[in-house]
Formats: structure tokens, sequence, C-alpha cells
């Protein structure tokens, strides 16, 4: 990353609802300089006596997109700056928006695969901008997604991601529900363990490149159960949210 | 772009998260600029948790010294330990409030060997590979320090026991876990972060979160 990031004026172009607490905000930048699938903004909220508050959120949307971006939010109900941007922010606002940030937890087609992704709840956001990238520059990069939500109707990107795997283009979403699941549901229901990520890495072996993505409880599952699975721990890049809940 | 632009609606909570909020004018002066008050102790690590056993563990002290040194676990906790109480901000904004922690300050390791007159820089590195650099300016007099206690216990794995060094007055990822030694230098270089654009020497008072801040 060369030069100062400097803080951008973004104008919201559109609003999405993905689930009840996670929205989609598209973020219009005219001097975006490009992002590499993985990577965040800081967002920052000012009041108007100078009061201001900065978060990072994950990009959702692929780098092949120009003068725009994807990011996805949960909604944190005692939070200070999700609520604000679920419950004020609409198309014609502007934003402070500067990045992208963040060097490490990417992943570009060039690099190749296969490609191990897994997710916890909104961990998803960064993953998907993997995903799209894949469709649009790397269809030939074999891509397995575990994505664990805790009700069916808490999927993130639940659509689009039935489309995109039922392409049978070489991506394909496994998922696992850890709170209730509908009739019918022919994925898995329980958390994230040693057994599940055996069967998921299977197909792809020890060489898969793994990202994870998700609550801290999650991603130390993940991880030491991969590097338990035989994966060089430096294969396996991790990005985590929340307290160890300690 | 100048602070000068007003998000519309924005008024904001003012003094943090719920958990963490506290209208105090002095809780307020020790919240670094872009940080939120916390009372959770988040964990960022960019790999799997390294777990080394103590019987294998070593910290060590070398590069720029006369004689490079190696304490095995049950000497380190023989070294003169002190107890810290410090404010720590990470660069993904939280900023928490008296972590108590036990530990053996960098000035008691340092003392231990012999600096050569040209070393001016540390590259502290960590199992699993990190790295992370600092002047000795920045470490030196008190400024940091190894820690294997946290509130009272153990450090856990995920927080980067059994040792990891703190570094209050810089960014917390300058605060390595899994530490197992220091390098002295005469030159600096970049650790982990610092080459993935993150600013090299991570001052949260500056707000110097990323390279070119």
């Amino acid at each position: 990353m060369a030069g100062t990031l400097e803080w951008q004026l973004a104008t919201v172009t559109a609003v999405r609802d993905e689930t009840a607490t996670v929205r989609t905000f598209t973020l219009g930048l005219p001097a975006w300089q490009g992002h590499r699938p993985g990577q965040h903004v800081d967002v920052r909220l000012t009041a108007a006596d100078g009061y201001s508050v900065e978060r990072s959120y994950s990009i959702a949307s692929e780098p092949e997109r120009p003068d725009a971006i994807d990011v996805t939010v949960e909604r944190i109900p005692d939070g200070e700056v999700s609520p604000f941007l679920h419950d004020v922010v609409v198309p014609g606002d502007r934003l402070e928006v500067r990045g992208p940030i963040g060097g490490y937890f990417v992943w570009g087609a060039s690099l190749g695969g296969p490609l191990l992704l897994v997710a916890g709840g909104s961990g998803v956001v960064p993953l998907m901008a993997m995903i799209r990238h894949r469709e649009r520059a790397g269809r030939d990069v074999r891509t397995r997604l575990l994505f664990s939500s805790r009700h069916a109707e808490e999927i993130i990107y639940r659509a689009e991601l039935d489309e995109l795997a039922a392409r049978n283009d070489g991506l394909e979403v496994v998922h696992t529900l850890t709170r209730s699941s509908p009739p019918g549901w022919t994925g898995y229901t329980r958390r994230i363990d040693d057994r599940m990520l055996g069967e998921v890495l299977e197909p792809l072996g020890i060489g898969a490149r793994t990202y994870i993505c998700g609550p801290t409880a999650l991603v130390e599952v993940a991880a030491n159960a991969l590097v338990r699975l035989g994966l060089p721990p430096d294969r396996v890049r991790t990005e985590r949210f929340g307290p160890t809940g300690t | 772009m100048s602070g000068r632009f007003v998000t519309r609606g924005f008024v904001g909570r003012r003094g943090g998260t719920g958990a963490g909020s506290d209208p105090d004018a002095e809780v307020a002066s020790r919240t670094p600029p872009g940080q939120y008050l916390t009372r959770d102790f988040p964990v960022l690590s960019a790999g799997p948790t390294p777990r080394t056993p103590l019987d294998r563990w070593s910290l060590r002290v070398e590069g720029l010294v006369r004689e490079p040194v190696s304490w095995t676990w049950k000497e380190f906790l023989a070294l003169p330990v002190r107890d810290w109480v410090v404010d720590i901000s990470c660069v993904t904004k939280w900023t928490k409030l008296d972590m108590r922690w036990r530990g053996v300050s960098v000035d008691t390791l340092l003392e231990r060997v012999e600096l050569d007159p040209s070393a001016a820089f540390l590259v502290a590195w960590s199992d699993g590979g990190y790295t992370t650099n600092l002047p000795l300016g920045d470490v030196l007099n008190g400024q940091a320090f190894v820690a294997y206690e946290y509130d009272g216990r153990p450090l856990s794995p995920e927080h980067g026991g059994p040792a990891r060094l703190v570094v209050p007055g810089r960014y917390f990822w300058k605060s390595a876990k899994w530490i197992r030694g220091l390098r002295l230098q005469a030159e600096d270089e970049p650790g982990f972060w610092e080459s993935l654009g993150y600013h090299n020497r991570g001052d949260q008072w500056r707000e110097e979160r990323y390279s070119g801040d």
C-alpha cells in the first residue's frame, strides 16, 4: 500500500436487506483505487459538533466492479455505528470512507486454489468478495464454502449462493444451522466440528488455501481442527470478531 | 479531506459502547482518537493459534548483543516480575482501560545482555512466524513487558499465551502474541503487519493506523 489512505466521500447508491438484521450498502466511490477480495474499509461518522466514530467493515463486492463497493453490515443492537447505518442511512446519503485496508486475509484468482472458505454468520462477507471475484476471474478454482448460521432465515446471501452453486462450475456451498432447521433441510445441523471440517476438506485435500472468518470461538475451532487435519498453519488465514467469552 | 464533513443525521452516543459507556471526562481523555471503549477482550490473529508445550518454550534475546541469552519457561518465571495496569488500544478501534497484567519488563530482559552500541531497533518474533518491529526508544524505561498473566490468570493461548509482548503506548499489533524472541538490530525492519499496509510506528495518540498516516 503506497501513500496515505485518504478519507473519501462515498455516495450511498443502494441499500438492500440481506436478512432481518443484515443490510448491504452500495457505496459509489469516484476515486476508488481498487481492492483485493478480503479487504475492508473504515467508515467515519461525524456529528455537527465534531464528535466522530470509526468502524471497519469488510468489502463484499468483487474488485472487477468499477467505482463502487458493497459493504454488508450486521445491526448490532447496542452498537453505535451499525444501528445508525441501518436506521438512518438511505440512498443519496454520503459517508466518509477510506481503504482498502488489510493485506493478509486476501485472495485473488492468481493465487489459485483449491479454496476452502469457512464462515460464521456475517463472517461470510469478506469470503463473498472472494466468491464473487472467483466467478468473474477464477472459475477454474475449485472452491468449497462451509457456512454456519443459526437459523435458515439468517443465512446471508442465500439466494445468490444457491444460484452460484447451481452452476456446478466448481463452487460448492455447504451450510450448517446451529439453532433450528426447517423441514426438509439437508445440510448439517450442528456447530462446526472436526468431523464436519474433515468431510468438507476431503475433496480438496490438504493443499487447500483456507480462509476462516467469524466469531472467535468458531475461528478457533475451525483453525485448530484444520491444522490437526494436516493443513500447514501458514495456509490457514483467519479473521475474527468478538470477545473470547471468558 | 478535512474532518469538516458532517454525516447527515448522526448525533452519536458518546463515550463508547453500551458496556463501556462512561461520560466521565477522565475516561474520555484516556480514549485515543477514533477509538471506542469496550469491556470485552477481543481476539484478532492472522492464523491458527500456536501451542508450544512449556517444556519446549524459550525466550531469546539475540542480534546485536555480545552474547545471546535464552531463558527456559522456568528460568523466565524466576526473573524479577511486576504487575502492570495499562490501557490498550487495538487498530481495529477498541480501547480497553485498566487491563491488569503480570510480566517481566523488557528493561529486565535487556539488562541480562550487553547491547552493542549500534543496536537501535528490535524485532519481536513469535511462534507461528509473526514479527513486529519497534525502536528501542519505544520499549525501554518501563514502556514494554513480556506478560504471562492477565487478570490474575495464566495468559490463554488465544490472547497470546504462554507469553506475549505488551507495549501499551502503541496499537496492540505491536504487542506480539506467543513471543519467543527479541532480535536487536542497527536498522529498522518492518514486521508482519508493518509490511502489509499498517503504520511502522503505530502511535494510537497520533492515530497512526495505516502506512502514510
